[in-house]
């Protein structure tokens, strides 16, 4: 490589959530999980699906908060919500029977087949080298949204052949197993990282390289993936964060748990 | 009908050592000033149960009060994980943790077993993870009308129920508001119920979506106003999101969170 490009004024972490809110169609009803999809998908709302609709875990459907909330229960949530349910509520009548388009979420290790794991990494259950938050709603979000979109940065601590513990189960060993399981939802059908968007073969249900963002290299998501990831014929590369885009995001980003 | 007292009156009298202890609140109303109460009280051997066991059982697990953890999700929201769970979990610091881990789904049709009073309940879930392999309160059971297989999960059925609300009347009768969580479920699944308020007041204005818990299924209240810092009492406080962050820190090691633990809990008596 001799070509000499200037810098890029955004960070790769501004990329992926750039990625992660246009991945949101508009009118779509998300159930959105604190921290990057939560980010991404208050961004959509602001730019390319300002029809968004906005549930979060706390019981609060189609919140509109005018900052970014630090938690899935932040008084904003409440605050903005069309409607505000209990806990039992929102996972019962809204969550399980299907009715929600697109579950958002994050993963502290992934594996081919998007099965996510947030318990527990390395030694047994009991024993284990680091215990995780655990699984909070994502086991049926996974489990029931139409389909699932998955936000985390690409490394090979996070994508692994396998992960250590099945929190959420994503296409679960390979092809007929989410039908074999009674899973109604659609699983993965994007993960979107600082490095690229993955989705699964249509047949193989390995998660595929089909996207790349500007600038990132198909090596250095190899170099970045705990298995031999395959590679779309028709590999494209992701349109760069627009001035709009950027400005919105780091506005927002300024008022995470309403810090002004 | 519920009795008003002060706090530490209240703990001491409905929270005993190896009680199964449900401390409610999603986010919104957690009762940390009664947590703190239950920890100046020194309690041991409690079975602690909460979805979220954020930073408040991150404080009662590190001060050593239980021995065992009902939860679905152990982390400091938006923050990251719990320095003092995690160093339960992994080194039996500062006593051995027993774990029994759920997912939210799981854990609030839990409660609504209970407060139904159901021996289980069944939920579509769980299927495919290996949680279901892990926690033995997880199994098949199979539909009598279908056939279809589903999950079923065994009721709770705590000792006793702390939950925050805004308000109680001078009769006992509690009024929440905002995002009101597990919070009714929890209450009607226990024994008894300790409900912390940040104010009694002669008549509780009717509130569009509020819940009500009338008197008789309340065994005691408590003033305890601001009693859910950092967490917040809608329409009385917002979220000390600083806290929460600073809270990392001051976890993360055993010596500062001693320190912690004796300035801010053993130091302090009761509000009210």
């Amino acid at each position: 490589m001799t070509e000499v490009t200037a810098a890029p004024d955004w960070s790769a972490d501004e990329m992926m959530t750039v990625a992660a809110s246009r991945a949101l169609r508009d009118g779509a009803v998300c159930f959105v999980g604190i921290g990057l999809p939560s980010t991404a998908a208050n961004l959509a709302r602001r730019t390319t699906a300002p029809g968004l609709v906005l549930v979060y875990e706390s019981g609060t459907i189609g919140a509109k908060p005018d900052y970014l909330p630090l938690s899935i229960g932040d008084g904003i949530l409440a605050d903005t919500a069309d409607s505000v349910v209990s806990v039992p509520e929102i996972f019962n009548y809204w969550l399980q029977p299907g009715r929600i388009d697109v579950g958002f979420l994050g993963a502290a290790q992934l594996d081919r087949y998007g099965n996510i794991n947030t318990t527990v990494i390395g030694g047994d259950y009991a024993n284990p080298k680091v215990r995780l938050p655990g699984a909070g709603g994502a086991p049926e979000i996974a489990a029931s949204c139409r389909e699932v979109i998955v936000v985390v940065r690409q490394s090979k601590r996070t994508f692994v052949d396998r992960v250590d513990f099945v929190t959420s189960v994503g296409f679960g060993a390979g092809p007929g197993d989410r039908e074999r399981y009674g899973l109604r939802g659609g699983g993965p059908r994007t993960v979107i990282t600082d490095l690229g968007v993955m989705e699964p073969d249509p047949v193989s249900c390995e998660l595929t390289l089909t996207r790349l963002h500007p600038g990132v290299t198909v090596e250095q998501v190899r170099e970045a993936t705990g298995w031999e990831i395959a590679v779309a014929d028709d590999l494209g590369t992701t349109e760069p964060p627009t001035p709009a885009e950027l400005t919105i995001l780091r506005e927002l980003e300024k008022t995470k748990g309403g810090k002004r | 009908m519920a009795e008003i007292v002060p706090l530490a009156d209240a703990v001491s009298e409905l929270v005993r050592d190896g009680d199964t202890v449900a401390m409610e609140g999603f986010t919104h109303l957690i009762p940390f000033a009664a947590g703190h109460e239950i920890i100046r009280q020194r309690r041991r051997d409690l079975t602690l149960v909460r979805m979220t066991p954020d930073v408040i059982y991150d404080q009662l697990i590190g001060a050593g009060c239980a021995r065992k953890l009902v939860f679905s999700w152990g982390g400091n929201p938006g923050v990251g994980s719990l320095h003092r769970f995690r160093d339960a979990v992994q080194n039996s610091w500062p006593v051995p943790l027993e774990i029994e881990e759920h997912s939210h789904a799981g854990m609030a049709n839990r409660y609504v077993a209970g407060a139904a009073g159901l021996p289980f309940a069944v939920l579509r879930g769980y299927t495919g993870t290996d949680l279901a392999e892990q926690t033995e309160t997880i199994k098949p059971i199979t539909c009598p009308f279908t056939g279809e297989v589903l999950t079923a999960v065994p009721a709770l059925r705590p000792d006793v129920a702390v939950v925050h609300a805004q308000r109680a009347d001078r009769d006992g009768n509690v009024q929440m508001w905002g995002i009101t969580g597990v919070q009714k479920e929890a209450v009607l699944a226990s024994s008894r119920s300790l409900v912390t308020v940040e104010e009694v007041v002669d008549t509780l204005e009717p509130l569009p979506g509020a819940v009500v818990l009338p008197s008789w299924v309340v065994t005691k209240v408590s003033v305890a106003p601001n009693g859910a810092h950092p967490s917040y009492a809608q329409g009385y406080s917002v979220r000390d999101n600083e806290y929460y962050q600073a809270w990392d820190a001051i976890s993360r090691d055993r010596d500062s969170f001693q320190r912690w633990l004796d300035e801010s809990v053993f130091a302090t008596a009761a509000s009210a």
